[in-house]
């Protein structure tokens, strides 16, 4: 039955349409794999018993012909989003033990599509992180290992858990959030396809915020076809969510028409780093020329603003976290340390209820937001911002497309650049300008590092166009015929 | 009135006051949840998922609330700001569960306005609006319930408050109050607001200085907890003087925010300038900012009810009302509505008389508020229809309204079974008159004998007679005509 983990989720749905198997075997085939993975630390909650009835419940509805778009499909969840009477807390003491009484409107619109949920999938606290390594309940293991040695990597983040879940064949697909990179970046990291959507697309209601103003709830998967499947499934307008858009979601499925004959692919300057790694630039080099070769017109481009997307990211974003992270007081749920006065429980509270990683980011954002700073720091900050969103808009005129790598380097092992946040940020250096601007990114993988390890390359798209952006994504997942499986299912680790 | 100065060792000091008046915004929910808002339900049963911060719960703006902002605005005379944006004001308390304020800071809904206020000698003064802006309020900390611990009750987090601001233009406790009775005024009418003081749905914070009169300004500080006019007028009050001392002997003010102490009729410091909140504004990433449409804000505008000085304006011309009876008459929306009730094709200074005499003074009696005054309007119309027609004499007349009063009965029946009906068919009047002339003829001598004054003796004698119903003026006249034969 192994061969059930193998189907992506448009074949699973083919097989369970056609009772070549029942969403109960399927779901249980994927229960027995995340017990025998348990060693990647991918799921921070198990909801096995809870899957199975759901499995149940879709083979009736198959049985009915009232089948959801994602029927009897066994996902993992990001622990950032509330599930109902489930394990949420965004991998963070401070909330550790919190169930919450709602569902989130993301979660609400699978269960409806029918999609079944494994478990809560492990990720940086508060979804702060590139490494998936200030989890509160430990790092997550990459299933991926460098030929150099064998030493375990870091599935990268914050999406981490979801992320290695699916490239280890224990989820078909996975949801995961994106603030400057945190779905791009780890499935480049473990060889799948990460889709950041437009901002608005998908509802953050429910979604426990880490910077409101760049969070974007979007699939983890193991083709771009299961991608489209998964966004036309979550998105949609939620009046709960004033920022969420009121648009139609089309068929993403319909979109993936092949066709790439004409297109416009922009080539950004500014993201050929010095120092970026050869086999990085060979990529990116090999993707242009796939594209040119299928007919696409490749047009370099300027977007003058990006190297200010770090610095501008790593101020709204801190600053956001700062006040959203204000309501983790010990007073009305979640991790309480008594003693002294108020200021005392909050102090001992906050101090031990947040890592050491949450703890920078709020005093970053405390530092910019207040008042003599504001106007240097984060009010320069907004400007920039929509300076880099202007870079975008005027290349968008030019371009349909743009094409650059998703990550500087490949998954680097547990314990590297554990002690520079810098180096840490860097991680997001070509994720972090589109979010900045709201717009869609996917990460494809499109081949492996010298050392044996999947490389991706991220493709940007015009707001609201994450139809066109998957149809360019998936040319590039069929010329690159990325079937390397990673030796975690090869028996190699 | 004077001009209201403060007397020190060396001289005459004036106040300077600007105030921020908090007004609970009349919707039936929050202003950023669907959570019911009524005042004295059970602790904590009125909270929404958003107002106890729950994780990833989001606002969503009350268009209701957007609504009367507008509509308050336009009643202040204001300029409306077409886009404005809410912000977090961030800071740290168990009845703020979010740890921010959502309020607006930099772009407010309203801007600039004005209003005047009616002061006790009949003068008019007019006073700036700075700018009115949404903003939710907190939740309620408990202190009292137990020693050793703090309850903390949610039922208004997250209400709606206006902020209206003023210009520090306020230079005494009595225009401080006519300034708050004013806006109250203005709320109550347009309906955004109950200004309900004791429930809290109106406070006042005060920001209060002194200086040489026409110098510069001088140190403010800020008064928080005011919740009724007459502490508004006492903290003002004893504020001043306290920095007058000060300054008489040569300090200093503090810039610090000071508490009121109802109990003691003085204020106290509450924290200095260096302790104040770093609030941290900046702009709501949950929110849109609002973007208004001209078109719906002429609308509002056209819509607005007429407003306390233009009822003022109309009861003066229409009803040929003084200044005095027409601005008591307008205060209060329901008192003016009771009047114009009792006016409608009547005589309005009659109906004006009623109101403010016989009809307040029972009211005051009774501790009763107009709107639960056993005489309606429509019985009140109904008595005043008989003083005009010249039914009832105005001591008869008072009689009836004191039992309609009592009983809630209407005018007419009352005059119909007690047999109050003044007299005033001649004939009967007549016959009256000609019996008290033959009862009485010692006395038509005397007055024939030129004792004129007689004349009263013998209206009095037919009063009495007809036990008080006979017209006295007709009375009188048919009196003249027989004995000056």
């Amino acid at each position: 039955m192994s061969a059930l983990t193998d189907l992506t989720i448009a074949q699973s749905r083919i097989g369970l349409e056609k009772r070549e198997f029942s969403a109960r075997e399927l779901t249980d085939a994927h229960i027995r794999a995340c017990e025998d993975a348990r060693e990647l630390n991918t799921l921070v909650a198990e909801t096995f018993d809870h899957a199975l009835e759901r499995a149940d419940a879709a083979d009736k509805r198959l049985a009915a012909g009232e089948d959801g778009l994602l029927e009897g499909v066994p996902i993992a969840v990001k622990d950032l989003y509330c599930t109902q009477g489930i394990h949420s807390t965004a991998c963070s003491r401070i909330l550790d033990g919190f169930e919450p009484p709602y569902e989130s409107t993301v979660t609400e619109n699978l269960w409806r599509q029918g999609a079944v949920m494994l478990g809560k999938a492990n990720m940086d606290e508060f979804a702060m992180g590139s490494a998936n390594v200030t989890s509160y309940y430990g790092n997550v293991i990459n299933p991926w290992r460098r030929r150099s040695d064998n030493k375990p990597l870091v599935p990268g983040g914050s999406s981490g858990g979801s992320a290695s879940a699916v490239a280890a064949h224990l989820a078909l697909g996975a949801i995961g959030t994106d603030t400057g990179g945190s779905i791009r970046q780890p499935a480049a990291f473990c060889g799948i396809v990460g889709l950041k959507p437009t901002y608005g697309r998908c509802s953050r209601w429910g979604m426990i915020a880490f910077a409101s103003s760049l969070d974007q709830a979007g699939p983890l998967t193991r083709t771009v076809e299961d991608a489209a499947l998964m966004l036309s499934a979550m998105a949609g307008y939620d009046p709960k969510d004033s920022t969420s858009v009121n648009l139609q979601v089309p068929d993403y499925r319909a979109a993936l028409t092949g066709d790439i004959n004409g297109l416009r692919v922009g080539i950004p300057a500014e993201y050929r780093l010095d120092g970026m790694p050869a086999e990085i630039d060979t990529l990116w080099r090999q993707g242009v020329d796939w594209y040119r070769d299928a007919g696409a017109e490749i047009i370099d481009i300027s977007l003058p603003h990006t190297k200010y997307s770090l610095p501008t990211y790593y101020i709204v974003a801190p600053a956001e976290c700062s006040s959203n992270l204000a309501r983790y007081d010990g007073v009305r749920y979640g991790l309480r340390e008594t003693g002294g006065d108020l200021t005392h429980m909050y102090e001992k509270t906050r101090a031990k209820g947040f890592g050491a990683e949450v703890q920078r980011r709020i005093m970053i954002g405390t530092y910019v937001l207040s008042a003599g700073y504001y106007d240097a720091y984060y009010l320069k900050a907004q400007k920039v911002r929509t300076l880099i969103a202007r870079d975008f808009e005027q290349a968008f005129a030019k371009v349909d497309v743009l094409l650059t790598p998703t990550a500087p380097s490949a998954a680097f092992a547990i314990g590297e650049k554990m002690d520079d946040p810098i180096a840490m940020y860097l991680n997001d250096i070509f994720t972090v300008p589109a979010s900045l601007a709201g717009l869609p990114g996917i990460s494809v993988p499109t081949g492996l590092s010298e050392d044996g390890l999947p490389l991706g390359l991220q493709l940007i798209g015009r707001p609201f166009e994450e139809g066109a952006l998957m149809n360019a994504a998936q040319f590039l997942e069929t010329v690159a015929q990325f079937t390397v499986r990673p030796p975690y299912l090869t028996g190699g680790v | 009135m004077g001009v209201y100065r403060i007397e020190g060792e060396s001289g005459e000091w004036e106040m300077v006051v600007g105030l921020e008046i908090h007004a609970q915004v009349v919707s039936k929910a929050k202003l950023f949840s669907s959570a019911p808002t009524e005042f004295g339900a059970k602790a904590n049963t009125q909270v929404a998922l958003v107002d106890a911060a729950m994780p990833g719960m989001l606002p969503v703006i009350n268009g209701e609330c957007v609504r009367q902002a507008v509509r308050t605005g336009l009643a202040l005379a204001a300029e409306i700001n077409l886009h404005s944006v809410f912000d977090r004001k961030n800071y740290f308390y168990p009845d703020l569960p979010p740890g921010y304020q959502i309020s607006q800071y930099s772009q407010p809904i309203v801007g600039e306005g004005k209003i005047e206020i009616n002061l006790e000698n009949g003068e008019t003064r007019e006073i700036g609006i700075t700018r009115l802006h949404l903003e939710m309020d907190a939740g309620k900390s408990i202190h009292d319930m137990r020693p050793d611990a703090t309850f903390v009750d949610l039922n208004r987090a997250g209400v709606a408050l206006m902020e209206i601001v003023s210009e520090p233009d306020i230079r005494s406790p009595g225009e401080a109050g006519a300034y708050i009775r004013k806006i109250r005024s203005i709320l109550r009418y347009i309906g955004s607001c109950d200004g309900n003081m004791e429930q809290g749905s109106l406070r006042c914070d005060a920001n209060v200085s002194v200086r040489r009169p026409g110098e510069e300004f001088g140190t403010r500080c800020e008064i928080k907890n005011l919740n009724s006019v007459r502490f508004v007028m006492k903290a003002l009050e004893y504020e001043a003087i306290r920095q007058v001392e000060i300054l008489e002997v040569g300090g200093k003010i503090d810039q610090e925010t000071r508490l009121f102490d109802s109990g003691k009729g003085e204020t106290r410091s509450m924290r200095s300038k260096e302790e104040a909140h770093d609030y941290r504004y900046f702009p709501d990433p949950d929110l849109l900012p609002v973007d208004l449409e001209a078109d719906w804000v002429e609308e509002l505008k056209r819509e607005l009810p007429e407003l306390p000085d233009a009822k003022k304006e109309r009861f003066i011309d229409v009803y040929g009302l003084s200044v005095e009876e027409a601005g008591v008459l307008v205060a209060e929306k329901e008192i003016a509505e009771y009047f114009e009730a009792v006016a409608d094709g009547r005589d309005g200074k009659l109906a004006a008389n009623w109101v403010t005499g016989e009809l307040f003074g029972a009211l005051n009696a009774t501790g009763l508020d107009i709107t639960a005054s056993p005489v309606s309007a429509l019985s009140l119309g109904g008595l005043v229809d008989r003083v005009a027609d010249k039914t009832l004499s105005r001591r008869i007349a008072k009689e009836v309204f004191e039992i309609m009063f009592d009983t809630g009965g209407e005018a007419d029946s009352i005059i119909k079974d007690r047999g109050l009906k003044q007299v005033t068919d001649t004939g009967a009047i007549e016959a009256v008159v000609e019996q008290v002339i033959s009862d009485n003829p010692g006395k038509v001598a005397e007055y024939k004998g030129g004792k004129d004054k007689l004349m009263g003796w013998f209206v009095g004698q037919v009063m009495k007679a007809s036990q008080g119903k006979a017209n006295p003026q007709i009375a009188n006249e048919i009196l003249s005509q027989k004995l000056n034969v």
